[in-house]
């Protein structure tokens, strides 16, 4: 079921805006447009439609529009004609108040450079989408509140957001845009001004949170790295139009046109892929803390037939499964060591991601990445095959 | 030559007279609201500056210091300088002058914020109201301070009032320009994340964009307070109290001393009130 509609959505910067559009109608493109009538099509007549729970990820260069239609959208920026269709109202067309309403409720957004209100604390920042609502005290605290425990900034409330890190900063963004409970996420390159290593934690945790959530998100973004780990379908942007919208797998497969076959050659020639490009953030059992019956819970939890075993320090001391501990609950052996198997198979972060798929051929279990003996991360066959699937996605196009 | 001549034919413009009957035109016709204006609000500037001087000169002092403690954050600078400063002046036997030119400087100033901010904001919100306001407010501030003297006398006679009056004119300037350029320079990013949010118009101007502008508008209000303690000084000639009659008589008798002393006084008040102000919006 779609959640957002938009059909033939187009912006014109500047004079001669009406005999820009009918030129756009004519098939015209933003060079011509702006050759013929001197005016700057911002987004040339999108049309796409957004899916209940879906991350749908928007991805251009700088100037191909994104950041401009993802405000015509929510009519930051007035769009020129077309429509966006929210629940079978067209917020293109809707007068103030309803536009209101169905910011209030409806739509919130996260911004590049987080958007934070410098004078506020980060429980005020997160209770302003609230506030405006005019939602009582008590309850819009409360709210925020859960919204902040949920990115893991509970113990953050009153610090300003100059006192935070830009991840964290990020984390209030998402917190202040969840408190309203929307049905739609708009995220305008939310983590594009993060550091490599704190933008890839948030992307897992963004995947986190919608599988709790199932919000439907738009995600705007210049790096395909990131289009294709979050998103389940991506559209690609060129000087304001949509050239291809598709699944991961069809844009790196069949790539539509020359732009977008470029666009995935440079990206993927650009990076070799190594273990911690792929890994993931593993699940783990304290040993010096747990036992086996956590152990078990934990995997019930998680669905999973196996989990990681580490020590106060992350130190890696071997994999654990649901047999093995369901056998040492029957014994009513408590100690963890005695039943974990010690020797599961290591590669470092560095480790190239070609050595890695004859690993977990052989293997049974997930494969730990490790450095200095410390667990960082785990790689299961879903992610390395996927990874090669776009590697020879590209071969297949050169 | 030729031009010349016929621009000598031209009978000059009787503007000065257009003027002089205009403000005898406003004055007749709107004495009914200047005249409990000069009435009511002269007693109520006398009844603040009699209270001001009711407190024991000491008490004031003691009061200033032990603020500018505070206010410089627990920094003994200010606190030292207001000490001597306003012991020397208490020293000086001009101590209710120097009341009579605080009252002035307070209430003036305090008149206009209250009328300088909302202007300001206004400005920002309309192109329109900008285009009209800005080249008044170049005249307001770049009229010799003495010119607005005159009308203020004929609409308010002599005293308090017209000091006030024409202080008012000269001061509130600055509050409005920097009120209107700091919320006219509060980022995109701000007002999106306020609009994207639903904020309503007034929404967004009292939780967003004044916050945000706060310290600017700050800047400028301790400019409007500087503007209208030198044009206090200026009302003395329409007969305003405080520390600029000491300084007028003084030019009048040609004595250089008394001169210098009252000078120096209002030096003493004008550092006072300008760190108190500067620090106040440096928090």
């Amino acid at each position: 079921m779609s959640v957002i509609e938009v059909k033939n959505l187009s912006k014109i910067f500047g004079k001669n805006v009406k005999q820009s559009i009918e030129l756009l109608d004519e098939g015209k493109k933003k060079e011509e447009v702006l050759k013929a009538t001197g005016a700057t099509v911002g987004v040339n007549r999108a049309t796409f439609n957004v899916k209940q729970g879906e991350i749908f990820v928007i991805m251009g260069l700088s100037g191909s529009g994104k950041s401009t239609l993802i405000r015509l959208i929510n009519r930051l920026i007035e769009p020129t004609e077309g429509s966006v269709t929210i629940d079978g109202e067209d917020l293109a067309t809707m007068n103030k108040e309803n536009l209101r309403r169905v910011r209030r409720e409806k739509l919130s957004m996260v911004f590049q450079k987080f958007g934070l209100f410098p004078f506020r604390t980060i429980l005020e920042n997160t209770v302003y989408g609230l506030e405006v609502q005019g939602i009582p005290k008590q309850e819009r605290l409360k709210k925020a509140k859960e919204a902040l425990n949920l990115v893991g900034l509970g113990d953050y409330i009153d610090q300003y957001p100059d006192q935070l890190s830009g991840g964290m900063q990020q984390r209030v963004g998402l917190a202040r845009a969840l408190a309203n409970d929307p049905e739609v996420l708009l995220m305008d390159e939310a983590f594009s001004a993060l550091d490599p290593l704190i933008k890839k934690d948030m992307q897992d945790e963004l995947i986190d949170l919608q599988q709790k959530m199932k919000k439907t998100i738009i995600f705007i973004t210049h790096d395909l790295d990131e289009a294709l780990r979050l998103g389940d379908r991506i559209a690609l942007m060129r000087d304001g139009s949509i050239v291809q919208i598709g699944t991961p797998e069809e844009i790196l497969v069949n790539p539509a046109n020359d732009y977008v076959e470029r666009f995935v050659q440079d990206v993927d020639r650009s990076k070799v892929l190594v273990a911690e490009n792929i890994m993931r953030r593993p699940e783990t059992i304290n040993i010096d803390k747990h036992g086996p019956r956590v152990a078990l819970e934990r995997m019930r939890e998680e669905g999973l037939s196996g989990i990681y075993i580490v020590d106060s320090s992350r130190n890696l001391k071997g994999y654990l499964t649901a047999d093995a501990a369901s056998a040492a609950i029957k014994q009513d052996i408590r100690d963890l060591n005695q039943v974990l198997n010690p020797n599961v198979p290591t590669v470092g972060l560095d480790k190239p991601m070609q050595e890695i798929f004859d690993l977990i051929h052989d293997s049974q279990i997930p494969i730990a990445v490790v450095e200095q003996k410390k667990l960082k991360g785990i790689i299961i066959r879903g992610s390395v095959l996927a990874a090669l699937a776009r590697e020879s996605g590209v071969q297949i196009n050169v | 030559m030729g031009c010349r001549s016929m621009f000598d034919q031209i009978p000059q413009f009787p503007i000065s007279d257009w003027i002089d009957r205009a403000v005898n035109w406003i004055t007749s016709t709107f004495s009914f609201i200047f005249n409990p204006i000069r009435n009511e609000f002269g007693d109520f500037m006398s009844w603040v500056a009699d209270l001001l001087e009711q407190i024991p000169a000491i008490v004031i002092i003691l009061i200033v210091v032990v603020g500018a403690f505070f206010v410089t954050g627990r920094k003994f600078g200010l606190a030292t300088f207001s000490l001597i400063g306003l012991l020397f002046v208490y020293n000086q036997g001009l101590w209710s002058e120097l009341i009579d030119t605080f009252t002035l400087v307070l209430i003036a100033s305090l008149l206009s914020i209250i009328i300088g901010i909302p202007v300001g904001i206004l400005m920002s919100k309309s192109r329109i109201v900008e285009t009209i306001m800005l080249p008044i407010l170049d005249l307001m501030q770049t009229m010799p301070a003495f010119v607005y003297l005159i009308p203020a006398v004929a609409f308010f006679s002599i005293g308090m009032v017209p000091g006030v009056f024409a202080s008012l004119i000269f001061a509130t300037p600055p509050t409005v320009r920097f009120t209107n350029l700091a919320i006219r320079q509060v980022s995109t990013e701000m007002i999106e994340a306020a609009e994207a949010f639903g904020s309503t118009g007034f929404q967004r101007l009292f939780k967003v964009e004044l916050p945000m502008a706060k310290t600017t508008i700050m800047a400028g209000i301790n400019q409007t307070v500087m503007l209208s303690l030198s044009m206090v000084v200026i009302a003395s000639m329409i007969g305003a109290p405080g520390l600029g009659r000491p300084v007028l008589s003084a030019l009048q008798r040609a004595q250089a001393g008394p001169g210098f002393v009252a000078g120096l006084s209002i030096v003493i008040l004008a550092i006072i009130m300008d760190r108190f102000t500067q620090n106040i919006y440096k928090k």
